[in-house]
C-alpha cells in the first residue's frame, strides 16, 4: 500500500454516479468500494476505466474480477477486514492496509455517509473478532511457532539469554523474533568464526566458537541450531553436565537443522525442552486446523454484524419520512394558527397568546409520537418497507405512484454498495 | 443463623466453582468474572458464618473437624482471592476453587453441634496456633494445585502436545514462581504453627513435646517442606522436580491433617471429644 494509489482514488471518485468511493490496494487483492444510486451504470464506468487505465482486455479482466452489493458487499468487507478472507486465515497486516485506505480516501474526501459507516463498523467488527475468537493466537509460520512456544516456558522472555548454533537464515529470523519479544544476551556460535562475528555484530550479541558451546549453555535458555553439520554436534552428557552450573534452570533447544544437530534424547532430561523443525512443522499444521475452526465462530459474529447494518441502512430510508411528517405537520399547525390569529389577537393578550402556541405544538406532538415510534421501531422489523410505505401513503407524504414504483421494484432508495476486486498488476 | 450462613456459602461457591470450570473449558471471559464475583460474594458470607459462630459458641470455632475443614477452605479462597489480586495465574480458579468446594462438603457432613470447650483447650494460644497452622495448610493446598498445572503442563510441552490443555495453562516459570512464592510463605507459617503449638502444649501438658502422633506427622510434614526449601534455595531445584516434591509433602500434610485425627488417638484427635 502506498500514495501512489491516492491518483486512482480521485480517478475512480470522479467516475459519474461513484458517490462515495475507497480504494484498496495490497500485494494480493484491489478492491473497489463505491456507494452509488446507479448500480449498473456504476459498475460499468468502473470496469471501462479499469481496461483504459491497467492496459487490460475485458476477458483478462472478467477472469479475475468478482463483484459485490447489497448485503454481500458488506459481508465481504467486515470478513477482509476480520482476515477472513486472506491467504493466511487471521494474519492481522490487512486490517492496517484498510486502515491507511480509509485514511487516503478520508484525506481524498471521497468517502461519505455510507462508507464512513460501513468502515468504521468493518474496522469494529474486526477488533470484536480478534478479542472473542483465538483466530489469530496461534502462529502460523516455524519462527512465531518457535517463540510461541518459549513464552509458554519461560512467560516473560524479558533478559533471557539466547544462543544460535550456526548462522542460518531461518535461524536469524528466529532470533530476530525472539530479540522483539524481549530476549536479552545473545550468543552466535558458527565454524566459521568470521561470519558469527558477523552475524552477532548485527543481531547485537556476541560470538563464540563451536568448542565453546558447553561453556556459554550455562547462560542460556533458548538455543537455536541450525549447523550444516553431517552429525550431531550436541550430546546428551553434555547438556546434561551443564544443569548442575545452570542451577536446573529450565532449557528450550529448538534444533531446526537437517540433518539434525541435537542428540533426540536430550529431551529426556528434566528442564529441557528440545523440539526439531519436524515436531515445529506440527504445530503450525495444528494452528492452521485451529485457525478454521475459530474462523466459523468468526463468520457468525460478521453475520450478525452485516444484518445490523443493513438494519441501518434501511433506517436511512426512515429519516427523511419522518423529517417529512414533521414538517408537513408543522406547517398545518401555522397555517391554521394563522387563519383563526385574526379573531384572536384581539381577544387573547400575549401570555394566553404564547399559551395557545404551546397548546397546538403539544397536540401536534402528541398525535404524530406514536405514528414516529412504529416507523422507527419498524426499521428493525421484516415489514419495516410496508409500515413506511404505509406512513407515506396515510400522511400523503410521497405520490402513490412513487410508492407503487418502489414496492414493484423492489429496490429502495438506499445506495447500493458494489465492490469490484482484482489481483493487482504488479 | 451460623448454619444457614453456611449452607449459602456451600451454594454460593458451588456456582463459582462451577462457573470457573466453565471459563476453563469454554474460555468464555464472563465466566471467570460471574466466577470471581460470587467467590468474593461467598467469602463474604464464609467470613460472616465464622464469625457468628465464634459468637455463639463463645470460642473459636477451631475446634472439631467441621469447623477446621471450614476453616482450611476459607484460608484457601481468601489466600486465593488475595493470590489472584496480585498475580492474576491463568485457570488457576479451576483448580483450587473445586478443591475449597470439596473441602466445604467434606466439611458440612460432619457434626455442626458446638460442644462446649474441654478446661484444656481454653486458652488464647487456640486460636493462634490453629489459624496459623490452618493457614499453612491453604497455602500449601494452593501449591498442590499450582504444583499440579505445573506437571500437566510440563508433560504437555515434553509431550509436544500443545492442544487444548497447554493452551489453558499458564507458562511453566510463572507457575514454578508461584510455587515458589507459596512456599517461601507456607513454610515459615507452618514452622511458626509447630512453635506455637509446643508453647502452647508446655501451658496446657507441662511438656514442649510429647510425641504425640499430631506432633510426629507435623514434624514429617516439616522436614519434607524444609528438604523442598533448602534444595530451592541452594542446588536451584525447580520445575518438575520442585512440583513432585509439593505433591508428595501435600499428601504428607494431608495425612497429618485428616488421617491422625481420625485413624490415630491422641491429644489433637477430634474423635475423643465427639464421643
Amino acid at each position: 500500500m502506498s500514495e501512489s494509489n491516492i491518483p486512482a482514488l480521485k480517478l475512480f471518485a470522479e467516475l459519474p454516479f461513484c458517490e462515495e468511493v475507497v480504494f484498496l490496494s495490497t500485494c494480493n487483492r484491489v478492491e473497489v468500494l463505491i456507494s452509488t444510486n446507479r448500480l449498473e451504470e456504476a459498475k460499468e464506468s468502473i470496469k471501462e476505466l479499469w481496461q483504459q487505465r491497467g492496459e487490460v482486455d475485458p476477458p483478462t479482466l472478467q477472469e479475475v474480477l468478482y463483484e459485490y452489493e447489497g448485503t454481500s458487499a458488506v459481508r465481504h468487507l467486515f470478513r477482509v477486514a476480520s482476515s477472513l478472507d486472506s491467504m493466511v486465515v487471521g494474519e492481522p497486516q490487512i486490517l492496517g492496509q484498510l486502515k491507511d485506505a480509509y485514511r487516503m480516501a478520508l484525506e481524498a474526501k471521497t468517502a461519505g455517509t455510507v462508507l464512513n459507516r460501513l468502515l468504521h463498523k468493518a474496522f469494529s467488527v474486526a477488533k470484536k473478532i480478534r478479542t472473542e475468537t483465538r483466530i489469530a493466537s496461534h502462529a502460523v509460520s516455524i519462527s512465531y511457532a518457535a517463540v510461541e512456544l518459549a513464552k509458554k516456558i519461560f512467560g516473560d522472555l524479558t533478559g533471557r539469554g539466547g544462543m544460535l548454533i550456526g548462522a542460518g537464515e531461518m535461524a536469524e529470523l528466529a532470533a530476530k523474533h525472539l530479540i522483539s519479544s524481549g530476549a536479552g544476551r545473545l550468543v552466535v556460535a558458527n565454524r566459521t568464526l568470521s561470519r558469527a562475528v558477523e552475524l552477532a555484530r548485527s543481531l547485537g550479541g556476541s560470538a563464540i566458537s563451536l568448542e565453546e558451546i558447553e561453556e556459554a549453555l550455562v547462560g542460556a535458555d533458548i538455543v537455536i541450531s541450525s549447523t550444516g553439520a553431517p552429525g550431531i554436534i550436541l550430546r546428551k552428557d553434555q547438556v546434561k553436565r551443564i544443569m548442575r552450573p545452570r542451577r536446573h534452570r529450565l532449557l528450550f533447544i529448538i534444533d531446526i537443522a537437517v540433518p539434525r544437530d541435537i542428540d533426540p534424547e536430550i529431551n529426556d532430561i528434566d528442564n529441557v525442552y528440545l523440539y526439531d523443525i519436524d515436531d515445529l512443522k506440527g504445530v503450525i499444521e495444528f494452528n492452521k486446523a485451529e485457525r478454521e475452526k475459530e474462523a466459523s465462530k468468526a463468520d457468525r459474529i460478521v453475520e450478525a454484524e452485516v444484518i445490523k447494518f443493513m438494519s441501518w441502512m434501511e433506517s436511512l430510508n426512515v429519516v427523511p419520512v419522518i423529517q417529512h411528517l414533521q414538517e408537513k405537520a408543522e406547517a398545518v399547525r401555522q397555517k391554521e394558527l394563522s387563519r383563526s390569529r385574526k379573531v384572536l389577537v384581539e381577544s387573547l393578550n400575549d401570555e394566553q397568546q404564547k399559551a395557545l402556541d404551546v397548546l397546538t405544538r403539544s397536540i401536534v406532538q402528541k398525535i404524530l409520537h406514536d405514528p414516529i415510534v412504529c416507523l422507527k421501531k419498524g426499521t428493525q422489523e421484516k415489514d419495516g418497507e410496508m409500515i413506511l410505505d404505509a406512513a407515506r401513503l396515510l400522511f400523503g407524504i410521497d405520490s402513490l405512484e412513487d410508492t407503487q414504483r418502489r414496492r414493484d421494484t423492489g429496490i429502495s432508495d438506499a445506495n447500493q454498495d458494489k465492490t469490484i476486486r482484482k489481483p493487482s498488476l504488479s | 443463623m451460623h448454619k444457614f450462613l453456611f449452607q449459602i456459602t456451600v451454594f454460593i461457591y458451588f456456582i463459582s466453582a462451577a462457573g470457573f470450570i466453565v471459563h476453563i473449558i469454554t474460555l468464555r471471559k464472563d465466566a471467570e468474572r460471574i466466577a470471581a464475583v460470587f467467590l468474593s460474594v461467598g467469602f463474604g458470607f464464609h467470613t460472616a458464618a465464622v464469625l457468628m459462630r465464634w459468637f455463639a459458641g463463645g470460642h473459636p470455632p477451631l475446634v472439631n473437624l467441621h469447623d477446621s475443614l471450614s476453616f482450611l477452605a476459607w484460608a484457601m479462597v481468601g489466600s486465593f482471592l488475595l493470590f489472584q489480586w496480585q498475580h492474576k495465574l491463568k485457570s488457576l480458579g479451576a483448580f483450587v476453587v473445586p478443591f475449597a468446594m470439596i473441602v466445604m462438603t467434606a466439611s458440612s457432613f460432619q457434626s455442626r453441634e458446638i460442644l462446649p470447650l474441654p478446661p484444656v483447650l481454653k486458652s488464647i494460644w487456640l486460636p493462634i496456633h490453629a489459624i496459623i497452622c490452618l493457614s499453612a495448610d491453604a497455602i500449601f493446598a494452593l501449591a498442590f494445585c499450582i504444583a499440579i498445572m505445573y506437571l500437566l503442563q510440563e508433560r504437555q510441552i515434553k509431550k509436544k502436545r500443545l492442544g487444548a490443555v497447554f493452551q489453558r495453562l499458564p507458562s511453566l516459570e510463572t507457575l514454578d514462581a508461584m510455587n515458589e512464592r507459596c512456599l517461601t510463605m507456607g513454610f515459615p507459617l507452618l514452622t511458626l504453627g509447630i512453635i506455637t503449638g509446643s508453647i502452647w502444649a508446655e501451658k496446657a501438658w507441662g511438656s514442649y513435646w510429647s510425641w504425640d502422633p499430631k506432633e510426629t506427622w507435623s514434624l514429617i510434614t516439616w522436614f519434607i517442606y524444609a528438604a523442598l526449601f533448602h534444595q530451592r534455595l541452594t542446588v536451584g531445584w525447580r520445575g518438575r522436580k520442585a512440583a513432585v516434591m509439593t505433591l508428595i509433602g501435600f499428601t504428607v500434610l494431608v495425612f497429618t491433617f485428616l488421617g491422625v485425627s481420625l485413624l490415630l488417638s491422641g491429644a489433637h484427635s477430634y474423635a475423643t471429644w465427639l464421643k
